[in-house]
């Protein structure tokens, strides 16, 4: 499997843009407007109208994405491919790189993803974050994070991708961070930040490297050259992007930013932790799948991140009280999920799409009903003080409900679909990767029913004071359009639908699952799920939650609420020893260089004490100096005129 | 008449007004030394004026007169000043400009 | 040639006059006797302008304000001996007389070849010579001595100049002034006393003497103090004029003897400060 199937590894042809598809580029104009507008005309001024232009704008990027899909819908699958060149961008010798769109069935899929979803959170923070004084400023950092991510979907090169990624990069820190008055926010605006910043350096040394080995930056002219480097090039070049996609897709080794990032409003962990910066790394490792088809170990590494990944986040998910951490572990789980099927070649890249829009159907569903939850409950996030709430939230209720039966794969939603055909191609790949996709279906099964009958069902464990009530139509309207994607999701799958779409940029599915009974795996998955919720039924339900967590649990437990222990390895591993390597700096700076500094002011300084004492302030021995210069100059004119 | 006398005894003029400049400390004669060398050094121009046997050394001497007569008004002017406001007129005194 | 060797030796002798005397009226004297002698060792080599000049600005000009000058600073201002600063003077001799030995060997060493003599540069006159060149070759150089010479007078006259702070005291102020100075520390209102009006002398610098024999220092004038020329009355003179007073003692304590230049405190001691100056 992993023997890259280089003829088939699909080439970048792109046509000249025409039509409707000269508008592109509008589609990321408009945020990045609305964005720019906001913010040059302050918040006090824009706070009447800021949250209906912010809106607006998505909106209309999403029907011109719409328009724009239709009509490739309409051309056979050769011609899917359009390029708009805007405008010169970096031109120094022989680097060359123009500002030019590329419109592809997978940008076609992340444009509608972006705008669709990003769309209706934007309609759903109308209502969220109705009596925050600086919404204005809020609805343009979104504004600006659809932009710098439409932006990094639809760049036809790497450098244009970097402008994105880092805007993407810039503007999570500034929406994690919204509620800067929180110092808790601000810390994990900053963590996330430099988690980043780790993976940027990978982005930007493959940039680098590519242009280095192929001399240009387009995906175009990368894909059609891709065959001649060497293996060995190609492996460093996917080390490198992975390390870049783990970095913006929270994987481990770079996932300790995901969980704090929970910090900001819920919206945003909707919109940046579900449906789209997160896929972000996905999104990559498809786009450069003709670097990967070549790279095996690359390859390799990938899938083992994404498994590694799967069981981490879902491990996190079921210890966690917090709504959004334990469904933050989630997205971790499911990103793992995607990353896996694409670290599987041509036969995973449909099925991580796939996975990646029916996640981010169900998984902004979800958050966005814990925040109408937490909109109910007082901006509560523990789930130990919820219990009971399906009749006083109903439309949430019924909404997450959806989502929840999407997520842990039960048919005829949508995760079923996607989940089931990436743990069959997992299986088909190899039994271990196989058997850890499996695990971690049932294990999100049991964390997502845990949240169910904490948050939904069972007995009332409410503060005192609270009373919950359902939100307003703005922020149900939203979840119920969610709920319905999540349901319906699946289609897509039906028939190959998929696959055929994304042929042209992911390359055709070999035909070789034939050896797996999918009828039989589907069922064993199902099983899987149904032990899974018997489980959580049998520690969570059947039993009463108390309202403060037990602190006498397993140490499994105990490492799994410490989020598995990865700041402490970070800070073990990386913050003591840069600490103490830059304390060292310190202290030679203070006493070697200072020290050579110092030494050399002191010691002209106790010469300059000894000298100045010459300076008596007498004329008369200035005078006798001068005379004495005088015998020497007269000396000196005698001994010249006598020799 | 040879003219090295002349300039011998401009040298140890000269010399004594450097002296006399260094061991005395009342301001006045010490300017009065200042003159006595600017005086010598006139002597040797006029020597040599003779000996090149055209007048621009008498000219470059009456020059020292003119800025020596400047020289005098000023810094008489000073140690007028000086000695108002110290009530000395010694050199020594006026020391005040030192480490 | 008579006339050099006559004059080079009187020059050096009052040259060296300027280091040793202390007061420094003598020493503007002997710098004149310098100044004219070399104005006639400027007319015994052709520069009768120079030699013009040289007596009538410098001796008769300059160093006339220099005498103008210790008379309004005051004739008391003579150096002391003791040299303040250490190894100066031993230094200064040292290195002085180094570089005049040097100066002079060199001098002596140089060729200057054959003297040529000024009569074809004078032939049309000196002083006509002097002013083709001044006003052709050294104009510009001519000029700048004016301006020189301006600023250097606006110069001394900036910093001769002081401002009146207070007003002009009147005859009524003063007396006023007089009056409460009696009052707060019973200072004479009067006029000082005349010098010597009690004793047998009565010139300016001998001081009056008191009822009891002791002699009176505010009688004489300061400027003779300072400058060490007061004069005691002769000791047998005391005695007897204390002897005719009856009190027998004659070792009066002296009222304002100072360090020097002023009374002798002890009336049996001829010998006079001002002497061993002027040894």
């Amino acid at each position: 499997m992993f023997v890259p199937l280089q003829e088939s590894v699909p080439v970048v042809a792109p046509s000249a843009a025409g039509g409707v598809f000269s508008l592109l580029w509008v589609i990321i104009a408009l945020p990045a407007l609305g964005a720019a507008v906001i913010l040059l005309l302050g918040n006090t001024r824009t706070s009447k109208w800021a949250h209906l232009l912010g809106c607006a704008t998505v909106v209309v990027s999403f029907l011109i994405s719409l328009v724009a899909f239709v009509v490739l819908l309409g051309r056979d699958a050769g011609s899917r491919q359009i390029d708009q060149n805007l405008w010169s961008w970096v031109q120094a010798g022989s680097f060359k790189v123009d500002m030019a769109l590329l419109y592809d069935p997978l940008s076609a899929v992340f444009l509608l993803l972006i705008t669709g979803v990003g769309g209706l959170i934007h309609i759903y923070s109308i209502g969220y974050m109705e009596h925050d004084v600086r919404r204005a400023r809020f609805f343009a950092y979104l504004n600006l994070f659809v932009a710098a991510m439409l932006t990094l979907v639809l760049a036809d090169n790497y450098l244009g991708m970097f402008l994105g990624w880092e805007g993407v990069g810039l503007a999570s820190y500034l929406l994690i961070g919204f509620w800067q008055h929180k110092p808790s926010a601000a810390v994990a605006a900053k963590k996330a930040f430099v988690v980043n910043r780790v993976g940027d350096i990978g982005m930007a040394l493959g940039t680098m490297m590519v242009f280095a080995t192929f001399g240009t930056v387009t995906f175009a002219g990368v894909s059609a050259a891709a065959g001649r480097a060497g293996e060995t090039t190609m492996t460093v070049l996917g080390l490198l992007f992975l390390l870049a996609a783990c970095g913006k897709s929270a994987q481990v080794p770079l996932q300790s930013w995901l969980l704090d990032a929970m910090e900001g409003p819920t919206p945003v962990s909707a919109l940046i932790h579900a449906a789209t910066m997160v896929t972000a790394g996905v999104y990559l490792v498809v786009r450069s799948n003709f670097i990967y088809d070549y790279a095996p170990v690359a390859q390799t590494a990938v899938v083992v991140v994404g498994a590694v990944t799967l069981l981490w986040g879902a491990v996190i998910g079921c210890a966690k009280d917090d709504i959004k951490k334990a469904l933050a572990g989630s997205t971790m789980s499911q990103i793992g999920y995607m990353m896996l099927a694409a670290g599987l070649g041509p036969a995973g890249y449909a099925f991580a799409i796939f996975h990646l829009l029916a996640h981010g159907f169900f998984k902004a569903n979800l958050f966005l009903g814990a925040g109408s939850v937490m909109h109910a409950m007082d901006d509560d996030v523990d789930m130990r003080h919820y219990g009971a709430l399906q009749k006083a939230l109903p439309v949430t209720f019924l909404t997450f409900a959806v989502g929840y039966l999407a997520i842990i794969g039960v048919p005829p939603f949508a995760g079923f679909w996607s989940k089931d055909k990436i743990i069959e191609a997992a299986f088909a790949d190899n039994l271990v990767v196989g058997l850890a996709a499996l695990v971690g279906a049932g294990v999100t099964a049991f964390y997502m029913t845990r949240v169910m009958l904490m948050t939904f069902l069972g007995q009332k464990r409410w503060a005192d004071g609270v009373h919950p009530h359902e939100s307003p139509k703005v922020m149900t309207v939203p979840l119920i359009v969610l709920a319905a994607l999540s349901a319906v999701g699946g289609l897509l799958v039906l028939g190959g639908w998929i696959d055929h779409w994304l042929e042209p940029v992911a390359g055709a599915e070999p035909q070789e699952n034939g050896q797996i009974n999918v009828l039989l795996m589907s069922l064993i998955i199902l099983v899987t799920v149904v032990v899974g919720i018997a489980i959580a039924w049998l520690t969570v339900g059947r039993n009463e939650v108390p309202r403060t967590a037990p602190t006498k649990v397993s140490v499994f437990t105990k490492a799994a609420r410490a989020d598995l222990y990865g700041d402490a390895i970070n800070e073990e591993l990386l913050m003591r020893p840069g600490d103490r390597f830059v304390t060292g700096l310190v202290t030679f700076d203070d006493v070697g260089v200072d020290g050579v500094v110092n030494g050399t002011a002191g010691a002209f300084g106790g010469m300059s004490a000894t000298f100045r004492r010459l300076q008596t302030g007498f004329v008369r021995s200035y005078a006798l100096s001068v005379l004495g210069g005088a015998v020497l100059v007269v000396l000196a004119l005698l001994a010249v005129s006598l020799a | 008449m040879s003219a090295t006398p002349f300039l011998v005894l401009s040298a140890i003029l000269f010399t004594i007004g450097c002296i006399g400049v260094l061991t005395r400390r009342n301001a006045i004669v010490v300017f009065m030394c200042i003159e006595l060398m600017l005086n010598a050094s006139n002597l040797a121009l006029v020597t040599f004026s003779r000996v090149n046997g055209n007048l621009d050394g008498q000219v470059a001497a009456f020059f020292v007169m003119v800025v020596a007569a400047a020289e005098v008004v000023v810094g008489l002017a000073i140690i007028m000043t000086i000695f108002r406001t110290r009530r000395s007129a010694s050199v020594d005194d006026a020391s005040l400009l030192k480490y | 040639m008579v006339g050099f060797w006559f004059l080079a030796p009187v020059m050096v002798a009052a040259a060296l006059g300027i280091l040793f005397v202390r007061k420094a009226v003598h020493a503007a004297l002997l710098l004149a006797v310098v100044m004219i002698g070399l104005a006639v060792l400027y007319l015994v080599q052709d520069a009768p302008f120079l030699f013009t000049v040289q007596i009538i600005v410098y001796t008769g000009a300059i160093l006339m304000l220099f005498l103008f000058v210790l008379m309004l600073v005051g004739v008391d201002a003579s150096d002391s001996v003791v040299e303040t600063i250490r190894g100066q003077r031993v230094m200064a001799i040292v290195v002085g007389l180094l570089f005049g030995v040097i100066v002079v060997l060199g001098v002596g060493q140089v060729s200057l070849g054959a003297v040529q003599g000024l009569a074809a540069a004078n032939a049309g006159g000196n002083v006509p010579g002097l002013a083709q060149l001044l006003f052709s070759k050294y104009v510009f150089a001519f000029e700048a001595t004016s301006a020189l010479l301006i600023t250097a007078a606006v110069g001394a006259m900036v910093l001769a100049h002081r401002e009146r702070l207070t007003p002009k005291s009147t005859q009524a102020d003063l007396a006023a002034r007089r009056m409460q100075a009696y009052a707060e520390h019973g200072t004479h209102p009067g006029p000082l006393p005349a010098p010597g009006v009690y004793a047998r002398h009565n010139a300016v610098d001998t001081p009056a003497l008191l009822p009891d024999g002791s002699p009176s220092e505010i009688s004489v004038s300061r400027t003779l103090q300072s400058h060490g020329t007061v004069k005691t009355a002769p000791t047998r003179d005391i005695d007897r004029l204390t002897g005719a007073i009856g009190d027998g003692t004659s070792n009066l304590p002296v009222r304002g003897s100072g360090p020097r230049g002023g009374i002798d405190g002890d009336p049996s001691d001829t010998s006079r400060p001002e002497e061993g100056d002027q040894a």
